[in-house]
C-alpha cells in the first residue's frame, strides 16, 4: 500500500517550477554587499523594503502597541488566550478601515464581513475550498501568480484553466478570451466556479481598467458564476490611474445586494502594502453570509497570531501615521519603479508600461534565439547564472508568450538596483558584440560574460545545480 | 432538469461550505451557547454559568507576564527589540526562523526528560494542531481512507481529520471496565472491522496525554500500539499537546522514546503533533508543530505550511523565551504543582458528596464519572444530565457524547481555566446539586431516586431551555462567542 497521499507525492505544490528553482540558486549564492558582491542579487521576491523607518519610528512611538500592554496595563494573558476565529474587533474595524482609505473612501467595508486568515495564501486556498468541489474550475488570466497553482489547486483538487492574454494589447483582458477560456473548460468537460483576478496584476504590475472591470463583471454575471479579486496590491498604486476595485465597479453599477454582489469576493493582506510578509496577515472579504461564516470556521486551520492582531489594530488604528505611510510609501515605489525602468532602457530593454506593483514585467523577447520557451528558459539560465540575477521567467507565471520576465526592484537598497542595472547593461552589450563579431551560437563561454569574476560564479553554481534540490 | 432559485443558490457554493463538516452544528455546543449568554462574573454575575468546558491553562500567566516585562528584547516592537523589527517582519521563509525551531525542539526534549533528542530540522509549523493535524491528513491519506482513534477522544479532531481532507476516523471503542486503556483486542477489532467494511486504513491517531481522559499511557500499551501500527503498516499521529501538564505519577512517556529505546519500528511511520496553546497557555499566539520522523512528509509538511505560518512576531518571542531555560524549568514545575493542587481540590471536593472521577495525572480536566446520577443508562439521559448541569447547576461540563464515549454518563470538567474564588463556587454548587437529588452519599452506598426532585428539575430545565435556544448572538461579556474557536 502506498504510504503516503496522492497529494503529498505528486507535484501540485508546484515548487518544482522554475520560479522556485532560481530562490534556491539564490539561497546558494546570495548577493552581499561586503561578503559576497558577486553573488546573485535577489529580484524574485516580491517584498517591499523601502519603507521599514516608517514603520519603526511609528513602533517608537507607540510602546503601549508593542509590549503587550494597553494604557501600561499588561494584557499579555487575556492576547494569549484569545484564539476566537472572529478575530480581535479592534483589528477588524482598522483593517477594513485601512482598506477603504487605500480605496479613497469610494467603497465602504463591514469589518463583520471580513474573515482573517494566514497570509493570502490561505485566502485564496480557504476561497476555492467554500467555491469549488473537486474537478470544477477556475479562469485565471495569464500571466499569474505562480503560486496560485499551489493555492488554488494543490489541496482542493479544483483545475486552473487560464484566460490567454498577450503582448500584442499590453496583456489587457478581452471579452473573447474569457469567453474562449470558459469554452476550453467546457471542451475539457470542467463546470467553471469563478474567475480570479489579480488587481493590481502581479506579475504585470498593472491596474486593471475600469474597461476590464465592467467586462469581468458582466462576464460573471452572465455565467452565473463568482468573482474573485485579490487586491494584495492595491496599496502599492504609485502613479495615475488610480486604483479601482471591483467593489467600486459594482456600486457604480447599482449592483450593491444583488445577487451579483455576493459572488464577488475580495482578497487582501498586509505582506505588500506594509512590507510584513512574515506577520502572515490576510483576508476575505464577502458578501455572501455564508461564505463568510465557512470560510470563518475554516481559517481555525490558519488564524493570525493574536499577538500580531493587536499590535496591527494599534498601527492601522492611527489614521495620521497610515495616510502618511501610504503616499510615502507610493512616492518610494515610484521613484524606484522609474529607477529600474531607466536602467532597464539603458540597456536596451522595454517593459509594460505599469503604475502599481513591487516589480515590473520585462520584455526582452528581443534577447531570444528563437521564439520559443526553450529559448527563453535558456535566457533566463544565463541571466541567474552568468549576469547573476535572479528573475522571474514568464513561462512560469504561465505566460502564453515567451520573452517576459518578471523583475523586483523594492526589494534591495539603491545601490543594489543599480549594480543589477549595471550588470544587464554589460550582459546586453556583451552579447551584442559578440553575436555581431563571431555569429558563434548561443552558448556562451564564461570567457565572454561580464568582467568581475563571474566565472568563478558559474563554476560554483554549475557544481550546486547537479546537487539535490532540498528546500 | 429545473431548479428552483435556492438550489441554484446553494450550487453556487462548494459542498464543503454548506454541509455540517465542521461539526458546529452539534448540540453540544448548547453549553457554550449557555456560557456566553450568561457568564458567571464573581461580582457582576454571581449567578451566571461557569465555564468548565474549557481545556485552558490560566494557572501560570503571573510568571510569565513578569518574564515579558523583563525581557523586552523578546518583542520586536519595543526599542530593546527594534533593530530586529524588519528582519523579522520580511522572514516568511516556510522553515521558520532558526532560533524558533531550536528553541521549540530543546523545549520538547526538555519536557521529556531529555530522554530522547528533537531534530530542530524535522519541526514544521502549522496553524495551531488543528493545522497540524489537517496537514498530516493530506499528506498520509487520500479522501474515503481512515484513521483509527481510541474512544472517548476530543470532538476537534472530527473537524480537523476529517472537514476538508475527505477522511474517516474509526473508532477502537475503549472501556471503563479497564479505565478506558487501549487494548490489543480492541485495535485488532477496529481494524477488522474495517477491512470487512472495505475500509482502507491508513493510520493510528492518539492523543498522550489523553484528551478527554487526563491519563498517560503506560509503557505497555504504548508498546502494544508501536507494535501494532509496524505489523500492519499504519501511520502513527502522536498529539501531544498535553505533554507538560503531568502533575503526578504515572509520568509521561513519549512515543519518541518508545521508539528510540523499547521497540524496532519503520520510523518513516511516526508522527508527532504539538502546540503551545494547553503546555504554556498561548492559544491566541498559534503555535502549532508537527514533527515528522519521515523525510518525504516533513517536506511535503513544509510546503502545506504556507497555508498556516506562525507569525515571525510570535515565533521571535517564543524562540526568546523557550530558550531561557532556567526560565522554563519554572514554569514546568510550577505549573505541574498548580495544576496538582487545583486537580485535588476537586477531585477532593467531589469524593466528599460521592462523585467518582478516573484517575488521572495530566491535563487540564478530569473525567467525571455521574453515572449513578443518570435516570437510565442511555445517551439521552446523559444529554437530560448534562441540561441540567447547565441550567440548572450553572456549570458548563462536556459530556462523554460529544467525545464519542461509549458509555453514557462520563462528563469533562476542567479546572485550569478559573480563578480559586470561581472553583470554590463551583464546588458549592456541585454539593448543591447533589444534596437536593438526594443522592448525596458514600460511593458504596446503593442510591434510590428520588422521583419528585426529578420532576421539579425537569419542569425548570424546560423553561431555560426555551430561552437558551433562541441565543445564538454573540455575548457582550465574552469576547469568544464560537465554541469551536477552542480546543475542547
Amino acid at each position: 500500500m502506498k504510504l503516503l497521499s496522492r497529494k503529498a507525492t505528486c507535484n501540485s505544490h508546484g515548487q518544482d517550477s522554475s520560479y522556485f528553482l532560481g530562490w534556491q540558486e539564490y539561497e546558494k549564492n546570495p548577493y552581499d554587499e561586503v561578503r559576497n558582491p558577486t553573488g546573485i542579487i535577489q529580484m524574485g521576491l516580491a517584498e517591499s523594503q523601502l519603507s521599514f523607518d516608517l514603520l519603526e519610528s511609528w513602533l517608537a512611538e507607540n510602546p503601549d502597541a508593542s509590549g503587550f500592554t494597553r494604557n501600561g496595563e499588561s494584557i499579555f494573558r487575556e492576547l494569549a488566550l484569545f484564539q476566537d476565529y472572529h478575530g480581535l474587533p479592534a483589528f477588524k474595524k482598522a483593517l477594513a478601515e485601512f482598506m477603504e482609505e487605500i480605496r479613497g473612501n469610494k467603497v465602504t467595508f463591514d469589518p463583520r464581513n471580513l474573515v482573517l486568515t494566514a497570509g493570502a495564501t490561505s485566502a485564496n486556498e480557504t476561497l476555492a475550498f467554500c467555491i469549488a468541489e473537486p474537478g470544477e474550475a477556475f479562469l485565471l488570466p495569464t500571466p499569474y501568480y505562480p503560486g496560485f497553482d499551489r493555492d488554488l489547486k494543490w489541496r482542493t483538487g479544483v483545475e486552473i484553466v487560464p484566460i490567454q492574454c498577450t503582448g500584442s494589447n499590453g496583456f489587457r483582458i478581452t471579452e473573447s478570451a474569457l469567453e474562449d477560456a470558459y469554452q476550453l473548460a467546457r471542451k475539457q468537460n470542467l463546470r467553471v466556479k469563478g474567475v480570479l483576478v489579480t488587481n493590481p496584476s502581479n506579475p504585470l504590475g498593472t491596474a486593471l481598467s475600469r474597461r476590464e472591470l465592467n467586462l469581468l463583471v458582466s462576464f460573471i454575471s452572465a455565467k452565473n458564476i463568482h468573482l474573485i479579486s485579490d487586491e494584495i496590491y492595491s496599496g502599492t498604486v504609485f502613479s495615475s490611474p488610480s486604483f479601482v476595485s471591483v467593489m467600486e465597479v459594482l456600486l457604480e453599477r447599482n449592483l450593491a445586494n444583488t445577487q451579483v454582489w455576493n459572488r464577488v469576493h475580495l482578497v487582501y493582506s498586509l505582506s505588500k502594502d506594509l512590507g510584513l510578509p512574515g506577520f502572515r496577515v490576510g483576508a476575505i472579504y464577502s458578501n455572501d453570509n455564508t461564505v463568510v461564516a465557512a470560510a470563518t470556521k475554516m481559517s481555525s486551520f490558519g488564524l493570525v497570531s493574536s499577538q500580531t492582531q493587536y499590535l496591527l489594530s494599534a498601527m492601522l488604528a492611527d489614521k495620521k501615521f497610515t495616510k502618511h505611510y501610504i503616499f510615502e510609501n507610493q512616492v518610494r515605489l515610484q521613484k524606484r519603479h522609474a529607477m529600474l525602468v531607466r536602467g532597464l532602457k539603458n540597456a536596451g530593454i522595454s517593459c509594460l508600461d505599469s503604475n502599481a506593483g513591487l516589480f515590473c514585467w520585462v520584455d526582452m523577447r528581443h534577447l531570444l534565439t528563437s521564439k520559443s520557451f526553450d529559448a527563453e528558459m535558456e535566457l533566463w539560465k544565463k541571466i541567474v547564472y552568468q549576469v547573476g540575477l535572479n528573475i522571474s521567467p514568464g513561462s512560469s507565471c504561465h505566460c502564453a508568450e515567451p520573452g517576459w520576465f518578471r523583475v523586483c526592484f523594492a526589494n534591495m537598497l539603491e545601490e543594489t538596483l543599480d549594480l543589477a542595472m549595471q550588470r544587464i547593461k554589460d550582459f546586453v552589450v556583451s552579447t551584442a558584440t559578440k553575436s555581431s563579431n563571431t555569429g558563434r551560437s548561443h552558448h556562451l563561454s564564461s570567457k565572454y560574460s561580464a568582467r568581475k569574476s563571474l566565472s568563478k560564479w558559474v563554476f560554483r553554481l554549475s557544481f550546486h545545480h547537479d546537487s539535490e534540490n532540498e528546500r | 432538469m429545473e431548479f428552483s432559485l435556492k438550489n441554484e443558490q446553494q450550487q453556487l457554493l462548494s459542498k464543503m461550505a454548506t454541509n455540517d463538516g465542521h461539526g458546529e452544528n452539534s448540540p453540544y455546543f448548547d453549553g457554550w451557547k449557555a456560557y456566553d449568554s450568561d457568564p458567571y462574573h464573581p461580582t457582576r454575575n454571581p449567578n451566571g454559568v461557569i465555564q468548565m468546558g474549557l481545556a485552558e491553562n490560566q494557572l501560570c500567566f503571573d510568571l510569565i507576564e513578569e518574564w515579558v516585562l523583563n525581557n523586552p528584547e523578546a518583542s520586536i516592537c519595543t526599542a530593546e527589540g527594534a533593530n530586529k523589527f524588519m528582519e523579522v517582519a520580511i522572514y516568511q521563509d516556510y522553515h521558520g526562523l532558526p532560533e524558533f525551531r531550536n528553541a521549540v525542539a530543546r523545549f520538547m526534549e526538555k519536557v521529556r526528560g531529555d530522554r530522547v533528542k528533537f531534530d530542530p530540522n524535522r519541526i514544521v509549523m502549522s496553524g495551531g494542531a488543528t493545522g497540524a493535524h489537517e496537514t498530516l491528513a493530506f499528506c498520509l491519506a487520500d479522501p474515503e481512507d481512515a484513521f483509527l482513534v481510541p474512544t472517548p477522544y476530543y470532538p476537534g479532531f472530527d473537524r480537523d481529520l476529517r472537514w476538508r481532507t475527505g477522511m474517516q476516523l474509526l473508532p477502537i471503542v475503549c472501556h471503563s471496565s479497564n479505565d478506558f486503556k487501549v487494548t490489543k483486542e480492541s485495535m485488532e477489532a477496529a481494524y477488522q472491522k474495517a477491512q470487512e467494511a472495505n475500509i482502507r486504513v491508513k493510520g493510528f491517531l492518539l492523543n498522550n496525554p489523553s484528551n478527554p481522559l487526563g491519563t498517560v499511557l503506560d509503557r505497555e500499551t504504548l508498546i502494544d500500539i508501536v507494535t501494532f501500527i509496524n505489523d500492519k503498516n499504519i501511520h502513527l499521529i502522536c498529539d501531544e499537546i498535553y505533554s507538560a501538564t503531568v502533575f503526578s505519577q504515572p509520568e509521561f512517556i513519549s512515543i519518541s522514546e518508545i521508539i528510540e529505546h523499547d521497540v524496532q519500528c519503520n520510523r518513516d511511520l511516526i508522527h508527532l503533533v504539538y502546540s503551545l496553546s494547553k503546555d504554556l497557555g498561548f492559544p491566541g499566539f498559534r503555535v502549532g508543530i508537527l514533527y515528522s520522523y519521515n523525510d518525504a512528509v516533513v517536506s511535503c509538511a513544509r510546503k502545506m505550511s504556507s497555508f498556516g505560518l506562525v507569525s515571525t512576531q510570535t515565533q521571535h518571542l517564543i524562540a526568546s523565551m523557550l530558550s531561557d531555560e532556567a526560565f522554563m524549568d519554572k514554569i514546568i514545575s510550577t505549573s505541574s504543582e498548580r495544576l496538582a493542587a487545583r486537580h485535588g481540590l476537586f477531585t477532593r471536593g467531589l469524593a466528599q458528596v460521592g462523585i467518582g472521577t478516573l484517575k488521572s495525572s495530566a491535563g487540564l480536566y478530569f473525567w467525571m464519572d455521574l453515572r449513578r446520577l443518570l435516570r437510565e443508562s442511555t445517551f439521552e439521559a446523559e444529554m437530560e444530565l448534562w441540561r441540567i448541569i447547565i441550567h440548572e447547576v450553572k456549570l458548563n461540563v462536556s459530556p462523554g457524547l460529544s467525545f464519542h464515549c461509549s458509555e453514557p454518563g462520563w462528563f469533562r470538567v476542567c479546572f485550569a481555566n478559573m480563578d480559586d474564588e470561581s472553583v470554590r463556587v463551583a464546588l458549592r454548587r456541585i454539593h448543591k446539586f447533589v444534596l437536593v437529588q438526594g443522592k448525596a452519599t458514600e460511593p458504596t452506598t446503593p442510591k434510590s431516586r428520588c422521583g419528585s426532585s426529578k420532576l421539579q428539575l425537569s419542569l425548570s430545565f424546560r423553561r431555560l431551555d426555551e430561552r437558551v435556544m433562541g441565543s445564538h448572538m454573540m455575548s457582550p461579556h465574552s469576547p469568544m462567542a464560537s465554541p469551536l474557536v477552542r480546543a475542547t
